[in-house]
């Protein structure tokens, strides 16, 4: 692994230095909260797995992810198109039929109710990943704080203030709440304690979301792995077609006094 | 021209195919000192041609609606075989063709390449360069994501800027529209796969058509037709085929190299080629909260932001380009290659470059004070290259040119 | 090439030209020239080949080229459904027992009576062309170009002729199937109708795109 993104970055570094030396910088999506940096792996299909399960259970009742397909799915994950059919799907299709796996990972509320029960439409979560990076999603889902002054909702985040999502993972998590310390006369969020318990100690709900996150790392560029691959092979091809054609460069050049 | 017996004999009688590849490649001089500066024209045309050939395929399946872009884009990136290829290629390539071309001319800054006689290939240069703002602007709203919404939004806007009413109508006549929607998107699809590559294509025979008159300018900036041995060839030329061809060959697959390993490794390159917004469907009611062109645009952008009046603004950045297109005219030295200019020129030539970096840097962050201030500075700087350039290049004290080239 | 021949013919000139060719190894050109061809040629078909690829069925064609069920319970004697399968027509007859009697001891002129060309799975190259003798599945696309051709199941329809034994009736070209699909003789088709690949789920649910043999 660490080989990998050494490599990686080693072309990276290479492409910088030929393409006018830009500072590379990536900016954090609009938020002042310090972000949490989980384990992102998408060639570990076993947590990819596990993600796929949460996601289809407790994100897809409400958000969409209509670019990608469980066909898809099943074929990056190892999983068959039985497995998927019987235990991933759970949305329906226009005619009310439970979804066919080749079909797109559609939610089944629709724009419209969305809008009216949380005032947003819920977005679609195939590409998150890519918009808001990972970092964002996983310090968003572990995030949510208690907050009497949003009715309706109780609750708040740290990451997103004024969210409209309820916080869906609850029940697992247990709810938390803000601490607070003064700055400056300023009461500033410092950061979250548990004050119920949930189903899963802290570490299982941390590695219940950072295997979302894996998945939905994946969902948002599903071809990455395979890019990676036959990239290797690209520049390998290329590498060698490079020195032969240095050869043919110098023959040649020999003939100019 | 040499004689032709056999098929190319029959269809030289009838086309004069032979001549343009002896007029052309096989017996087109080219001075022997090209350095690796000398890559980037070749290259620039290349990338041409992968643009063309992706953007084809990509055609093929994309939709032109406001309703159906963004999701037919994804199509292409998850459904559609190496859809994904295609479409990173077509991406990274329109990023690669600016930096080669920004490389191209810097070169031909650098070199004197616009000097007499070869002001119209500067100008046919430019003019290539113009168009290809456009067409890079135009792709850039297909996509439909949230960058490429209101970054047409806010460049349709610039021509609202015009005074007496007329800007108004210019921007309501662009976007066919109250605000960028569907008719804007169709319409920038017609020119950008249609009308803008025909221009392109006609500009860079004109540009090349103009090179092989006037011959190679090289690092040296002296004339090798002015020294022509026994057969009226150039002693100092070589025939660009087949020792350019080769040379070529090599630094293409160099600049590959570079290019899929954007492709493959890094096709977002850390948000510079691909910006994260853009990942977001285009959304009229909602700007994301950093909005920034793409990076080739970004020093004429932060020459505009620089200027606090909204006229001005736009006049200085439209300037900023009309400019360069009276380079042969400004500059009024005797000497083309910069190995033989005075100090002074490399003082004013190395400032320039440098502006033009801090601006392009600045065009991307948000505006802050600071900021502001360097881009003030940086315009200045980058307007007062010309400025400089004119006045120091009329009395220039420069070094002795060579006989023939080093 | 010129250099070559200005060594010839003036000494001279070549001392004063910037490239010459005197000490050429041909063969080790030939060679890097065929090398670097032949390489830069694969990488050119690589990247030919994935941009046509690109051009083969998506995944979403092929999602929706999925098989399809049909309950052919609510089928009556003599009635025809249609399904689509790959967005194509496919047609699901229910013959009546004269009919079927009718094809098996036909008088009519068939180009190719026993279905000797492969138009139907295995399963299907029989004389009544179906799994089951009562339920006849077809691609519903003549086989001459493509046209949707009509169900005639009434013998002797006015129009068609007294020997018309009930059948299919294209109306582009004028191309005549008996129930089974074959093809009658003296009409621009070529061959039988095609039977697309099907099984039975069960005895009153067929799925169209799925081999199940000739068992069911």
């Amino acid at each position: 692994m660490h080989t990998m993104i050494n490599a990686k970055s080693t072309l990276k570094g290479l492409v910088v230095a030929a393409t006018l030396l830009l500072p590379l910088h990536v900016a954090a999506a609009g938020s002042s909260v310090e972000l949490e940096s989980p384990i992102i792996d998408t060639g570990n299909q076993k947590s990819l797995q596990r993600g796929a399960q949460t996601f289809v259970n407790y994100c897809m009742g409400c958000h969409t992810a209509d670019y990608a397909r469980y066909s898809r799915v099943a074929a990056d994950l190892n999983l068959s198109e039985e497995d998927v059919y019987n235990n991933l799907i759970f949305t329906t299709d226009d005619a009310g039929e439970r979804s066919k796996v080749g079909s797109l990972m559609e939610s089944s509320m629709s724009e419209s109710y969305g809008k009216q029960a949380f005032g947003v439409a819920p977005p679609n979560l195939a590409l998150t990943a890519r918009s808001r990076g990972v970092d964002w999603i996983y310090s968003y889902l572990k995030g949510f704080y208690i907050d009497p002054s949003r009715p309706g909702l109780g609750v708040n985040n740290t990451v997103y203030p004024g969210a409209a999502m309820p916080h869906v993972l609850w029940e697992q998590q247990g709810m938390m709440k803000a601490e607070y310390e003064e700055v400056d006369g300023h009461d500033k969020l410092v950061g979250l304690t548990r004050v119920s318990e949930g189903t899963m100690s802290e570490d299982e709900y941390d590695d219940m979301v950072a295997d979302l996150v894996n998945f939905m790392s994946y969902m948002a560029d599903p071809i990455k792995q395979t890019r990676h691959r036959i990239g290797m092979m690209v520049m390998l091809f290329l590498l060698i077609l490079l020195g032969l054609v240095y050869l043919l460069k110098k023959e040649y050049w020999k003939d100019v006094v | 021209m040499s004689k032709t017996t056999g098929l190319m004999g029959w269809i030289d009688e009838r086309f004069p195919l032979t001549k343009m590849m002896e007029e052309h490649v096989t017996k087109y001089y080219a001075p022997k000192n090209f350095n690796f500066w000398y890559y980037f024209g070749g290259l620039a045309m290349v990338v041409l041609a992968l643009q063309f050939i992706t953007g084809i395929f990509l055609t093929m399946n994309y939709k032109p609606d406001g309703e159906l872009a963004f999701k037919s884009v994804e199509y292409i990136m998850r459904d559609v075989n190496f859809g994904w290829l295609i479409r990173y290629m077509h991406s990274t390539g329109a990023s690669m063709f600016f930096v080669v071309v920004y490389l191209h001319m810097f070169r031909g800054i650098m070199y004197g390449s616009y000097k007499k006689p070869r002001e119209l290939l500067w100008v046919f240069g430019m003019l290539i360069y113009v168009a290809l703002m456009a067409e890079a602007f135009m792709g850039y709203l297909l996509p439909w994501g949230q960058m490429s919404y209101w970054g047409a939004q806010v460049i349709i806007s610039l021509f609202g800027a015009i005074p007496f009413g007329i800007g108004d109508a210019v921007t309501l006549w662009l976007k066919g529209d109250y605000i960028v929607s569907d008719a804007t998107l169709n319409r920038f699809f017609a020119l950008h796969v249609i009308a803008v590559p025909l221009v392109l294509i006609f500009l860079v025979a004109a540009h090349i058509l103009a090179l092989h008159e006037v011959g190679s300018n090289n690092p040296d900036g002296i004339e090798i037709k002015k020294n022509k041995n026994a057969d009226g060839i150039p002693k100092d030329g070589i025939p660009f085929h087949p020792y350019y061809t080769v040379k070529d060959l090599f630094g293409l697959v160099v600049f590959l190299i570079v290019f899929f390993a954007i492709v493959f490794f890094a096709p977002e390159m850390g948000g510079y080629f691909l910006e994260h917004a853009n990942f977001v469907p285009a959304d009229p009611l909602k700007t994301p909260d950093h909005i920034a062109p793409v990076w080739y645009f970004t020093p004429f952008y932060a020459i505009l932001r620089a200027v606090p009046d909204k006229l001005m603004g736009v006049m200085a950045m439209g300037a900023a380009i009309v400019v360069l297109f009276f380079l042969p005219w400004i500059d009024r030295g005797p000497v083309r290659s910069i190995r033989y200019r005075s100090t002074a020129y490399k003082v004013l030539l190395f400032s320039f470059v440098i502006a033009f970096i801090v601006l392009g840097y600045f065009g991307m962050q948000s505006p802050t004070p600071a900021g502001t201030l360097i881009s003030r500075i940086c315009a200045l700087i980058y307007f007062g290259f010309f400025l400089g350039l004119f006045l120091v290049s009329r009395n220039e004290k420069t070094k002795p040119l060579p006989e023939r080239v080093t | 090439m010129s250099a070559k021949k200005q060594t010839e013919n003036s000494p001279a000139a070549a001392v004063e030209n910037s490239f010459n060719q005197d000490n050429v190894d041909p063969s080790r050109r030939r060679l890097l020239v065929g090398g670097a061809s032949v390489l830069g040629g694969a990488g050119a078909a690589a990247m030919g080949v994935s941009m046509l690829a690109s051009m083969s069925p998506s995944a979403r064609a092929k999602a929706a080229g999925a098989p399809v069920e049909a309950d052919i319970s609510k089928l009556a004697e003599g009635q025809m459904m249609t399904v689509e399968w790959r967005g194509k027509p496919v047609w699901i007859v229910r013959r009546t027992a004269a009919a079927v009697e009718l094809l098996k001891n036909t008088t009519l002129a068939l180009r190719d009576p026993d279905s000797a060309v492969e138009q139907q799975p295995a399963y299907a190259q029989n004389a009544v062309r179906s799994i089951k003798d009562e339920y006849l599945v077809l691609i519903g696309l003549c086989t001459h170009l493509g046209c949707s051709p009509a169900y005639r199941p009434e013998v002797a329809a006015a129009d068609l002729g007294a020997d018309w034994e009930g059948g299919f009736f294209c109306a582009c070209h004028g191309s005549k199937f008996d129930l089974a699909g074959r093809v009658l003789t003296g009409v621009p088709a070529p061959t039988n109708l095609e039977v697309p690949p099907y099984s039975y789920i069960d005895d009153s649910n067929i799925i169209v795109g799925v081999d199940g043999g000739a068992a069911a």
